[in-house]
């Protein structure tokens, strides 16, 4: 009896606390990153690498952004709408030409595309992390934590953005005729649904929503050129998990690998806490290949 | 460099010589060109050499999962790293220092890896087999640089190179030019293992698998075995890449585990020409020679990647076969 009470208390309630709380930030941050990347690889049959090249810009531009106007809000609307220029040009020139060829060329062509990205913000902005001030400085008590409201914002506003998605997705024209491209790309062409702007507008709507998230991330760590190939693995690791394809699974799949990561966390280094997403990502493949949120094929 | 003795054989292809001597002929004029370019470049371009066979060796490896058996791999620094520090294992523990010790170390550690690897990966196709590859290799990567008692961490191993020895016949110090001749010695050997790995019933299975896997499989061969075989085959040679490069520069570093050397391995590939096995080569040629360029033309600190990576989207779109893709029939006869 004893040694049980004693494994109990041993057990740091509060700190499981704190980090139920991080997980699920950072889970709704990778949930935006991973559903824009679920969306493009849904319609195109693309896998974006260079989504974390996106997320990393999007974040620059926010930087520049408040540092021009001092205000937040008008980065991450900016930062969005740049972005989503940016994705769209970048689909119709590289991506457009590879249309019918085999879908191991875009992930070879989006891989150059993160290349160039990258090295053009080393360039640009140099090696230094760059960092955004919090838009909000108010904090609340979390045990002998001055938690910031800021991060739990981060997680409110980027579900809103997942909902409005979702929303847009199942009543909008547009989300329709996304639907409708996913579900058969000849039959939706033949009902006058034009294939070719829906997926650039896919691309740029994917790219929005990972400079969004870039932006949001942004005050809580440093801006730098690496960050974008940390976070597409965690992406890619979400959609493998979550099942290929699907929002509702990547969604799911990404709170859940960032909850285990920050559980981890609490006992091991930040930088090996890594590990278990790989290790779910093994077990995963090991016994359930399709992925974890989805239900079970026929 | 290596491009134009390679055009030779193929002018004198309208002549009546059969396909197979001027095959021969051919790779005889590049061996020896490559055998004797260190007895007239200075050191460096010496030194540049020997390592653009090195990374073209890597590149081969990975051409027999990109070419032949039409899976990408993203996760090669893995199989490479793990030679390297495989090698520097060997190194470190044994003395004196020996270089075929290193070679076996180097050879186990990359079959280990590449078992791992592909045991779990090619459970999954195409896309997906690219994606879980790179994210392995980051496993690797993130184990090795976090391990700092073993591996050393960031600051990775420093050990001294062996002595080139045959035993009971030869054993004298490396100089850059019998480590240049080395170096070619091993790329040449594995050049032809796996060309004959290629046209062997084996290779056939690959390239069926990569032709068309669903019916490949109805045929009745065990599609899952072969892709095994592959990425492990392609796993060791990389290893052995790994092997060369730590014997050459005396170090193993955390660096060349990381996803960079993966993704430098997948462009010489196709800047050079997939399915082609020295078309790898010729790309790291190609890709180096034009770093180096770009470097002295603009200074060191110029973002090459830039110019080169515009050159990789825009050979993808128009050229998907590369440099040599022209001759990858020829090549492969």
């Amino acid at each position: 009896m004893d040694a049980v009470a004693q494994f109990f208390n041993a057990i740091p309630l509060d700190l499981i606390i704190i980090q139920t709380v991080n997980g699920i930030v950072t889970g709704m941050i990778l949930a935006l990153i991973a559903s824009g990347l679920t969306l493009i690889f849904g319609i195109m049959d693309v896998v974006n690498f260079a989504h974390g090249e996106l997320f990393m810009l999007g974040a620059y531009v926010g930087v520049v952004v408040v540092a021009a106007t001092g205000s937040f809000w008008l980065a991450l609307v900016g930062s969005a709408l740049i972005l989503a220029i940016i994705g769209a040009a970048m689909q119709i020139l590289t991506l457009r030409p590879l249309i019918g060829r085999d879908p191991l060329n875009t992930i070879l062509a989006t891989f150059g595309i993160s290349l160039v990205l990258q090295n053009y913000a080393l360039w640009q902005f140099g090696p230094v992390s760059r960092k955004i001030p919090d838009p909000m400085s108010s904090s609340f008590t979390l045990f002998y934590l001055q938690y910031p409201w800021y991060r739990i914002f981060i997680a409110a506003l980027s579900a809103a953005i997942i909902g409005g998605f979702y929303l847009f997705l199942k009543h909008g024209k547009f989300g329709i005729w996304i639907r409708a491209t996913a579900q058969d790309r000849v039959m939706a062409q033949a009902m006058g649904i034009p294939v070719p702007l829906v997926h650039t507008g896919v691309f740029a709507i994917g790219s929005a929503m990972a400079a969004a998230s870039g932006v949001l991330f942004a005050p809580t760590t440093g801006v730098d050129h690496t960050m974008g190939l940390d976070w597409v693995l965690k992406a890619f690791i979400v959609v493998v998990v979550g099942g290929m394809g699907n929002l509702g699974g990547s969604i799911a799949a990404a709170i859940f690998v960032s909850l285990l990561e920050s559980y981890a966390t609490i006992w091991l280094d930040p930088s090996q806490a890594v590990i278990v997403s790989f290790v779910v990502l093994i077990l995963t493949l090991l016994f359930r290949p399709t992925g974890l949120f989805v239900p079970t094929p026929k | 460099m290596t491009t134009a003795p390679l055009d030779k054989p193929l002018s004198l292809g309208k002549t009546r010589l059969g396909h197979t001597t001027i095959f021969w002929i051919g790779f005889c004029v590049v061996i020896a060109v490559l055998a004797a370019a260190p007895l007239i470049l200075s050191e460096f371009w010496r030194r540049f050499l020997t390592e653009v066979l090195i990374w073209g060796l890597l590149a081969m490896s990975s051409d027999l999962l990109i070419g032949y058996t039409g899976m990408i791999s993203f996760g090669h620094s893995a199989f490479f790293g793990l030679g390297m520090y495989g090698a520097g294992a060997a190194l470190l523990l044994v003395k004196p220092p020996n270089l075929w010790l290193a070679i076996l170390f180097g050879l186990t550690g990359a079959a280990g890896a590449a078992l791992f690897v592909a045991y779990f990966s090619t459970r999954l196709r195409d896309i997906y087999f690219a994606i879980t590859t790179l994210i392995f290799s980051q496993i690797f990567y993130v184990v090795i640089f976090t391990w700092t008692s073993l591996t050393g961490g960031e600051n990775g191993l420093i050990f001294t190179r062996p002595h080139l020895s045959i035993p009971f016949i030869y054993d004298a110090r490396f100089t850059s030019t019998t480590m240049h001749w080395f170096v070619l010695a091993v790329v040449t050997a594995s050049y032809l293992i796996l060309r004959r790995v290629t046209q062997s019933p084996f290779g056939m299975v690959l390239q069926s698998i990569r032709e068309n896997e669903p019916r490949t499989r109805a045929i009745g061969y065990p599609v899952a075995r072969y892709k095994m075989m592959s990425v492990m085959l392609s796993g060791l040679f990389a290893g052995l890449a790994g092997v060369l490069y730590a014997v050459q520069n005396e170090f193993a570093a955390p660096n060349f585990v990381y996803f960079l050397t993966s993704g430098d391995t997948v462009i010489y590939n196709v800047i050079g020409g997939i399915g082609t096995l020295v078309g790898p080569i010729v790309g790291s040629g190609f890709f180096l020679l034009a770093r180096e360029l770009l470097a002295r033309m603009f200074g060191e600190q110029f973002p090459y990647l830039i110019p080169l990576g515009m050159v990789f989207i825009v050979m993808i779109i128009f050229l998907p076969q590369g440099l040599l893709g022209f001759a990858r029939r020829w090549l492969n006869r």
